[in-house]
This record gives structure tokens, sequence and C-alpha cells, in this order.
């Protein structure tokens, strides 16, 4: 591996993520825990742009620090003096062996395309053959290409924004 | 990388590559972000006066000439203030606040093009740049208040929340319509892109919508609910002083100026002259434009009275959201219609005067068609309110 | 590469912009005074004082604004790409968009017939 500004920003990229990460597992009080996910979905997004996908970068903080959070810190605020109380888990062996196994499974999932042999194409990024936005806005919306899961996709979010509406009235209906 | 001018210079010189490209984008960053810091400076004085005319006083006029040099006496008196952290609050997300709350505002200028030749970058989503760059002012609102520990901030910030949120839909539904236009987010083609018309007389509408909404997000008149002082104290400020205060203040004075600049690049045309491109000539005209825009957002807020926090919602919901979608609609209707008779060019960029003609001419009548329709609605809904208030009246007077 | 290079550019941005504000407020720190006191650091000094806790539990109506705004966030961001590629498309893809917007506009009416948006 060079040493370059590239790799100085993986490498600072990779440390707010985890950061993050850690700050959300360790954090007891939920509003900052929110807030640390938010650093490492941020770090997440620096590590997109590294790959040249900067409208996902661009996507992943416009949604997730622009709306997700929003709707978290609105989530924990509903949820009866949580933030303030002093939780603790109490089944403790329950919680490190699911979490050593789904960390298994992850890590099997990030080295097995890479070591496997028919899987180890390395594919350098570069600016010939990149897709840009207008490539994907075709993709998306052309009859023989991603039309189907687009379509879907709005369905999809139209019947969140349903559903949420139904729960949260209910909600509202007992609450008063 | 690429490593061009400063940067080729300096790897000549003998300096390491990396580091030649590091100083140059360096100088770059401080260049760039300069324009916004000086900039705030006279903003202040320049609201302070407008606000001082319209309202029939002088304004700041004893510290320099014509009180120009006020501001700097402010930020003397900010810097050598007793600066309090109350004891409940959360120290570190109380700190970061005022920070990510200026710094998102600055981050906005990365992507502005000044002249035809001088800008931060020319990212090819910087539509979608801003967007998210300016949603970072939210989520520091929020954090101010829960971290201040105080119930009016806290109810302050969760109210301006909701507001931010609910005005950003209107404002990016605006967005999209130059974007469609011109076909790309890059703020530099979308300006190339009106080289022969300019999107306000394409989409007056698109362009009200975005000065009305982006007027919410800055948390002005009509829409400062963000510091209701009869209602809220000061929002979600209030247990901020010194230069952490000064921070968020000033955060809100360059956001009001980044958005006039914004409007300018894309509905006025950005820099574009009408005869020639000389950078000097071409910063001025945009300085202009935006100058124009700041002031007569300036103008509404001294002079239009605050709305209730029910209107603002309302307003925004029922009106503004479906008027944002349905323009949208309308704008892609029209000019697809109009591509496939081959009355509108496919690229605005290379068109010429007399190609675009016939495209805005249709596209604006539309859009006045809408806003007809739309006051037509207002004026019967009002009169039925009315009516309804009248019938109540009379039958109380009756009744007594 | 110049992307990474445009990126580069906003990378030292984003680290600088944070730095600027905190500028002016370390020498604030330098040169003002130091004096809390018990009294002065309470929670909105020299108003009313608080009773309970601050954060406590607040109605649903902020949560629906919130979920509204996240569905209609994640459709722009759909929706950008398309505005983007929209000189480019032939109608039947043109049409693709129009009626994903439909499918929007369908939950904000179903939103409208609710009253959930408004203001109580």
């Amino acid at each position: 591996m060079e040493f370059n500004f590239i790799t100085v920003a993986f490498i600072v990229f990779s440390l707010i993520t985890l950061g993050g990460a850690i700050g959300v597992v360790t954090c007891i009080n939920l509003f900052r825990g929110t807030i640390w996910l938010m650093v490492s979905l941020f770090g997440v997004a620096g590590l997109m742009v590294l790959l040249s996908a900067e409208f996902l970068a661009a996507v992943q903080v416009l949604v997730y620090i622009g709306a997700i959070a929003i709707l978290f810190t609105f989530a924990v605020m509903l949820t009866r003096s949580i933030t303030s109380d002093k939780m603790r888990f109490t089944r403790v062996w329950v919680n490190v062996i699911s979490a050593g196994i789904l960390f298994v499974l992850f890590a099997l999932g990030v080295i097995y395309p890479v070591w496997v042999a028919n899987a180890a194409t390395h594919f350098p990024v570069t600016d010939a053959g990149l897709a840009t936005t207008t490539d994907l806005g075709v993709a998306l919306v052309s009859g023989s290409q991603f039309v189907l899961p687009f379509e879907v996709a709005g369905l999809l979010l139209t019947a969140a924004m349903i559903g949420a509406i139904v729960i949260a009235r209910d909600a509202d209906d007992e609450g008063n | 990388m690429d490593c061009p001018g400063l940067c080729e210079a300096l790897a000549n010189g003998g300096v390491n590559l990396g580091l030649a490209q590091f100083i140059s984008l360096f100088i770059g960053v401080v260049l760039v972000s300069g324009v916004p810091l000086v900039t705030v400076i006279f903003l202040i004085w320049i609201e302070r006066k407008v606000a001082a005319r319209i309202q029939d006083r002088i304004g700041p006029n004893r510290v320099g000439p014509f009180g120009l040099l006020q501001t700097f006496a402010d930020l003397i008196k900010l810097l050598i203030k007793e600066d309090i952290t109350p004891t409940a609050a959360d120290r570190l997300l109380y700190n970061a606040a005022p920070l990510v709350s200026f710094a998102s505002v600055v981050l906005i200028w990365a992507i502005v093009p000044f002249t035809p030749y001088h800008y931060g970058v020319d990212l090819e989503i910087g539509a979608l740049y801003f967007v998210a760059v300016a949603s970072l002012g939210t989520l520091a609102i929020m954090t101010a208040g829960w971290a201040s520990n105080n119930k009016y901030a806290l109810l302050g910030a969760f109210r301006v929340v909701a507001l931010l949120v609910s005005y950003e839909i209107p404002l990016v539904f605006a967005l999209m319509v130059p974007v469609m236009l011109a076909g790309t987010m890059s703020m530099v083609d979308i300006i190339y892109a009106q080289s022969s018309m300019w999107f306000v007389f394409m989409s007056p509408l698109a362009m009200i919508l975005f000065f009305i909404s982006s007027q919410a997000e800055t948390g002005r008149a009509p829409f400062d609910l963000i510091e209701a002082e009869s209602e809220l104290v000061a929002g979600f400020n209030i247990e901020y002083s010194g230069m952490k205060f000064g921070m968020f203040f000033a955060a809100e004075f360059l956001h009001v100026f980044t958005n006039g600049i914004l409007l300018t690049i894309l509905f006025f045309g950005g820099w574009l002259f009408p005869l020639w491109n000389e950078p000097l000539i071409a910063f001025a005209w945009l300085g202009l434009k935006a100058s124009v825009l700041y002031f007569i957002s300036l103008w509404i807020r001294n002079t239009v009275p605050r709305m209730r926090i029910d209107q603002v919602m309302w307003f925004n919901w029922f009106r503004l959201v479906p008027i944002s979608i349905l323009n949208l609609l309308a704008v892609a209707f029209l000019v697809k219609v109009m591509q496939e008779l081959g009355l509108a060019p496919r690229d605005l960029a290379q068109a010429t005067l007399g190609e675009v003609l016939p495209m805005t001419i249709i596209l604006f009548l539309s859009n006045v068609a809408i806003a007809i329709g739309l006051l037509g609605q207002v004026r019967s809904v009002g009169r039925e309110s009315r009516l309804a208030t009248e019938t109540a009246q009379t039958a109380t007077a009756v009744g007594d | 590469m110049d992307i990474l290079n445009n990126w580069a550019f906003v990378g030292i941005f984003a680290v600088m912009a944070p730095v600027f504000p905190a500028l002016p407020i370390v020498i604030a720190w330098l040169l003002r005074p130091h004096k809390p006191n018990v009294l002065k650091s309470q929670t909105y000094e020299c108003g009313v004082e608080t009773v309970g806790d601050t954060w406590v539990q607040f109605r649903v109506q902020y949560y629906i604004y919130g979920l509204i705004f996240l569905v209609f966030d994640v459709e722009m961001v759909l929706l950008f790409p398309w505005a983007v590629a929209y000189n480019r498309l032939d109608l039947f893809a043109f049409a693709a968009g129009f009626l994903f917007i439909f499918l929007l506009a369908d939950g904000l009416i179903y939103a409208w017939r609710k009253d959930v948006l408004a203001w109580k």
C-alpha cells in the first residue's frame, strides 16, 4: 500500500467510522448515541467519496444526517424519560454471543469475495467508464433496466408513509 | 490527481508533489472561504442599517464613517463577554453546536462560482451538495437545543426543526426545476445553461418557491419562530452567550446572503453578463444581483409580521408542497412535449435566444396559470371563512 | 483524477470550516473573564427556576413530521438523477418518473385526508 493523500484520507475516514460506531454502542445517553451514529455515517460518506461514488456520498449525508438524525431525535424524545435513565443490559452473554456471530458473518462477507479465486477481480477506480449521475438517471427509468425497482421503491415509500401515519395516529388517539 | 497552476510551480521548485497539491488546495480553500467571512462582517452592518431605515431610525452611525466599524466594536464586545455554560448542559454537544451551525453555511460557498474562472470546486452533484450541507445546520440547531438542557431551548429547537424540515421539501422541489432544465447539478453548468434565457423567466413560480422556503430556512420573518421572542424567549439559543451566541448569529446573517447568491446562480443567470465576461465584471454582476435579492429578503423581514406555528405549517403542507410538486410536473411535462415536437432545444447551453423563446413563453404562461388558479382558490377559501365568521357574528347579534 | 481532486478541496474545506468559528471562540476564551458561580451557571439563569427534567416525552406530532419528511427526502434523492437525465429521456422513461411523483403525491393526499399535517 503506497502512502499518499488517498491513503491518509482512507485511514482518517475509517477511524471516524469506527470511532463513531464505538461511540454508539458505549453511549448510555440515547441522544448522544444518535450524534455518534451520525459521525460514523459521515465517515462512511467519506469512504464513498474515495470510491468516486460522490452521488451516494451526498445522499448519505442528506438522508442520514439531514433526515434520519432528526427522525431519531424525535423518536428518542417520544420514549418516556429514557434519555436520562441509566439503562443497563442484564443478559450479557446473549449479547456477546449474538454480536460475535454477527461479526463473523460480516467479516466473512467482506473477506470471501476477495480471497475466493473467481471473485478476486480488482476494480481500479478510474475516471474512464465511471458512471455519472446522468447514467444513473437513465438507468433508473429506462424500460430495459431498473424501472420496475424504481417504481416499487416509490410504492414502498408511499406505503411507509401511510403506515407511519396510521400507527402514529393510533398512538396519538390512545395518548389522548 | 491534477497539479496545475500554483501546484505545478511548487512541484517544479522542488517541493514534494503531494505537499504541493496540498498547499495549492489549502490556499484555494482559504481564498474561497475568505469571501463569506469578510462578507459577513459587512452584512451585519448592512442588515442593521436597512432595518433602521425601514423603521425610520438612523441605525449605527457612531463608530467609523457611517457606523461602518460598528461590527468590529460588537466583535470586541463579544470577545470580552463572559461565556456562561450552564452546569446542567451537555458540555461537548453544547460547544460543538455553534461550530457546526456556522460551518454548515460556510461549506455552501465551496461550490459557489464567483466568476467563469474563479470558484472553489465545480462538483458534478453541486445542487445535491448544497442541500446536504444545508441540512447539517438543522442538526446543529437540534443539538444546541437539546444540549442546553433548558425547556425553552428544547421546545424552541423542536418547533424550529419541524419547521425547517418541512420547508426543505418545497425548497428541493423548486431546486429540481433548474436542475431539470439545465440537465445537470453542477452550478457552473447551470449558469451556462442560462446563457440565452434566465430560468426565472421559464419558471417564476419555482423562483418564488425557492425564495420563500429559503427565507424560512434562515428563520427570518415571517417565519422567525426560531426566536419568537414573545413566545419562546429566544428559542434554541437561549442558554448561549458571548462568542458562541455570536456564531449562531453570524451564521444566520451569512445564510441570508448565501441564499441570495444561490438564487442568483439558479434563476438569475449567475455571473453571465450580456456583453463580455471579464472576471471582475462577472463578479460584480453576480454580487449586484445577489445584493438586490438580499435586500428584498431584508425588506420582507422588516415589514411582515410573524406567523403562528400552525399557520406556518399549514402554509407549507397545504400550499407550498403541492404547488412545488405541481410546478415540477407542469414544467417537466411541457418541456418534454415541446422537445418531442422539436420546439424546445435539448441542450440549453448551446441554444440561441430564438430557439428557447417559444419554450420560455409557454412555461411562463403555465406558471402564470398555476398562480392564477391558486389565487382564485385562496380567494374563495378566504370568502368562505369570512362569510362563516359574518354569519356567526349576525347569529350572536340576533341572539343578544 | 479530477473527481478526487475536487473532493480533496471539499475535504480540506470541511476541516477548515469549523475552525473559522472556533478561532474567535478560542480567542474569546483567552480574553474573557472566567467567574462562574453556582447561581450564574443555573439553567435559565436569572429567570424562573426550572422544575423537573427537561428531556421529557414529546408529542407524536413531531415524529410524524420527521417521518413524512424522510419519505419525501428519499423520493427527492431518487428524483434527482431523473431530473439530471431529463433531456436524454424518451417518453416512456419520462412517464416512469411522472408515475413516481404521482405515487409521492398520493401519500401526501392521504396525509391531508387523515389531517395529520395540521399543527395541533
